[in-house]
């Protein structure tokens, strides 16, 4: 029911794609054929009411849980999540709405946590140097490294918790409602970093509740509702097309998706906005 | 970004304390941002000296502090596991049980036994480690407060610790061994003891001189020399100094030379490896631990058998200190001054903050106020009370630090 649209050319090669991703807890079904691409250098924003199954896809692709059925592809290759280390290794980072940073540690202890260099004489040099060098990448603004995270403002600490998620060279970063709980300029700081590590090339997967962010840094709007696909957007799309589809509340809404659904045509780009 | 500046001094929003007036206002800035460190015992410990001389001129003489610095050993060793679990956010209610427990394992396995002595206290030192077993698989197995289970491992073990001892309830250790020397006599040769103090100061300037090395050629701004140097002088000068004040008397105690010897390996582990790091992770948020990879509950496990284990470690020493494993050993006020020192050091009770030097000079502090309050010949009951309020005072101050640190912003 879900159109992949490939009429522009995609920014890079496909990272991750899903194909009939169905997860039941139980009686419930949680997700329910969930077709999803992400590209390098993509940003796909995921976005839909509460109980869509946006935390859910999320924690599949975390490999916190464990699909029913349907099949992931990794990089050209079939992969099996098992647990969290695996989707760590193959290089899918997850940044959690909120954060898992320790405040007591200060940020180059927080960056590097759980993969410190040489364990049994920590190197505090080199893991300074890294964590400056990542937090530059990122144009970041943290005064000093060696402040402890509590002094930190919440857009500082969301960038701290980003540069952690790029130590191990993932490929693919999934952000959990990145801008929730931030001021204006705090969110505005936060996009820039998200457009950043797009810049880096990196896939980027983004859940906001928030329709203007999602307009401002989504390359591709993905809907979930109901644990199912709902549509492919543009950030060009208006809003209230946008809203229909999440929340399946105006008949108009359903009718032109069914409508599109019939000619399988590109129904975002032109005639709306 | 300007080129010239080193990388951690390119923003200018930081204030660089740089040279002597620079520390000195650094300090000033934790302090008032409830960052207290040392602070808190160093005073509180001045004033009780000063205090116990007025009232009696012996409390300050070599002998009373060599005296001190043997009872410190035992109990701090104690402690030392102590602030271990602290770290980590849990308590071990039980170090008190254990300790005497691992003394009577001791006096039965080797006086009534007949074992060799290293074979006797190094299995009281495994049944302490199988106690923090105990009570790490409880903790993370069956989710047990540790606060419920070591309280209930205090009368289980007690209660073992009276029946191995059986109906005589007290076994003497030889005079003259070992062990027993250890714990009564045996001092350090003067030159050993400022030798060795010289050699700790030495390595304190080395290791930081090749930090200092080491930050300026990776482009970073290094810590200043002359203020390392200063501060490996005045440390190494005032340590030599009561050296060779204590020499003036018996000298520096072996035991207590172990005891600071532990708490050098330990503050290297908290601070200078991943496990260390790891207990501060999960002490300050066990979940963004978890998440980062770290092995949680291996952590705990790691926790409370080294507490349990520095416990049975304390016990032997206190065993060799009064020469005899007894029925009181490890009951009364152990359990509370080994915590007591802990906290009162500066180490919290709220867990991910405390360093391995608080059961250091909180051990200095209570045993100060035992070794004052009993030369001034004042009853035990006093004695408690006056311990109870110091405690009280230091987690009081904990507790204000703690939400001065939070609205000051570093945690």
């Amino acid at each position: 029911m879900t159109m992949i649209r490939e009429e522009t050319p995609p920014p890079g090669d496909v990272v991750l794609s899903l194909r009939g991703i169905c997860k039941q807890f139980g009686a419930v079904s949680a997700l329910t054929d969930i077709d999803l691409d992400v590209h390098a250098g993509e940003v796909v924003a995921l976005v839909g009411d509460n109980g869509a199954g946006k935390s859910t896809l999320v924690k599949v692709l975390a490999g916190v849980h464990q699909p029913t059925s349907g099949t992931m592809t990794f990089q050209g290759k079939p992969v099996a999540l098992t647990g969290p280390n695996d989707a760590l290794a193959l290089g899918i980072a997850t940044v959690f709405q909120d954060l898992a940073l320790c405040e007591n540690l200060d940020v180059v202890a927080n960056i590097f946590l759980g993969k410190e260099l040489n364990p049994y004489a920590l190197d505090e040099v080199s893991m300074e140097i890294k964590a400056w060098t990542l937090l530059n990448e990122l144009s970041a603004r943290i005064p000093s490294v060696r402040e402890p995270i509590a002094s930190l403002s919440g857009g500082q600490r969301q960038t701290v918790a980003i540069a952690r998620s790029l130590l191990l060279e993932p490929k693919l970063i999934m952000l959990d409602e990145p801008t929730a709980a931030l001021g204006v300029a705090q969110t505005a700081e936060v996009l820039n970093l998200i457009e950043r590590v797009r810049d880096r090339g990196l896939g980027v997967i983004m859940i906001s509740h928030n329709m203007e962010d999602v307009r401002a840094v989504a390359d591709r709007i993905v809907v979930l509702r109901l644990g199912r696909n709902n549509g492919v957007f543009y950030p060009d799309t208006s809003n209230q097309e946008l809203v229909s589809a999440i929340t399946g509340a105006a008949d108009n809404a359903v009718s032109r998706r069914s409508g599109r659904r019939a000619t399988q045509q590109d129904v975002t780009g032109g005639h709306r906005a | 970004m300007k080129s010239a500046a080193p990388l951690d001094r390119a923003d200018v929003r930081v204030r660089h304390d740089a040279g002597f007036g620079g520390a000195i206002r650094g300090f000033i800035d934790r302090v008032r941002s409830g960052d207290l460190g040392s602070l808190p015992v160093v005073v509180g410990l001045a004033i009780i000296w000063t205090v116990f001389q007025t009232l009696n001129p012996v409390f300050l003489s070599s002998n009373n502090l060599v005296n001190l610095l043997f009872d410190c050993s035992t109990v701090g060793v104690i402690s030392l596991g102590i602030v271990c679990i602290l770290m980590v956010g849990e308590i071990d209610l039980s170090v008190g049980s254990v300790s005497g427990f691992a003394s009577a394992v001791v006096g039965v396995l080797w006086v009534n036994s007949g074992w060799p002595v290293a074979i006797a206290v190094l299995t009281a030192l495994a049944v302490g480690a199988v106690a923090g077993v105990i009570y790490a698989t409880l903790f993370n197995r069956l989710g047990m407060p540790s606060f419920v289970s070591t309280l209930a491992g205090l009368l289980a073990v007690l209660g073992l610790q009276l029946y191995i001892l059986g109906a005589s309830g007290s076994i003497n250790l030889p005079y003259g061994s070992g062990l027993v020397s250890l714990g009564q006599q045996w001092v350090m040769p003067h030159v050993v003891a400022y030798g060795l103090v010289l050699i700790a100061g030495i390595a304190y300037f080395v290791s930081g001189y090749r930090t200092a090395t080491r930050r300026r050629r990776a482009g970073l701004t290094p810590p200043s020399i002359a203020g390392l140097l200063v501060r490996a002088l005045v440390l190494t000068v005032a340590i030599e100094l009561v050296a060779y004040y204590l020499n003036q008397d018996r000298g520096v105690p072996w035991m207590f030379g172990l005891f600071v010897g532990l708490v050098i390996a330990m503050d290297y582990a908290l601070r200078r490896t991943k496990w260390g790091r790891s207990m501060t992770a999960v002490g300050g948020n066990r979940e963004a631990a978890r998440r980062s990879g770290i092995d949680v509950h291996g952590i705990y496990t790691s926790a409370f058998v080294l507490c349990s284990m520095l416990a049975a470690l304390g016990g032997v020493l206190s065993a060799a200190r009064l020469a005899s494993a007894s029925q009181q050993a490890g009951t009364g006020d152990v359990n509370l001054n080994a915590i007591a020192a802990a906290v009162i050091g500066g180490t919290s009770l709220f867990g991910g903050r405390g360093n391995a030097y608080s059961a250091l000079l909180g051990i200095i502090v209570i045993q100060s106020i035992a070794s004052g309050l009993t030369l001034l010949d004042l009853s035990s009951s006093l004695r408690y009370m006056i311990t109870g309020a110091v405690l009280a005072i230091a987690v009081i101050v904990d507790s204000l630090a703690r939400r001065s640190r939070v609205s000051h912003g570093r945690a």
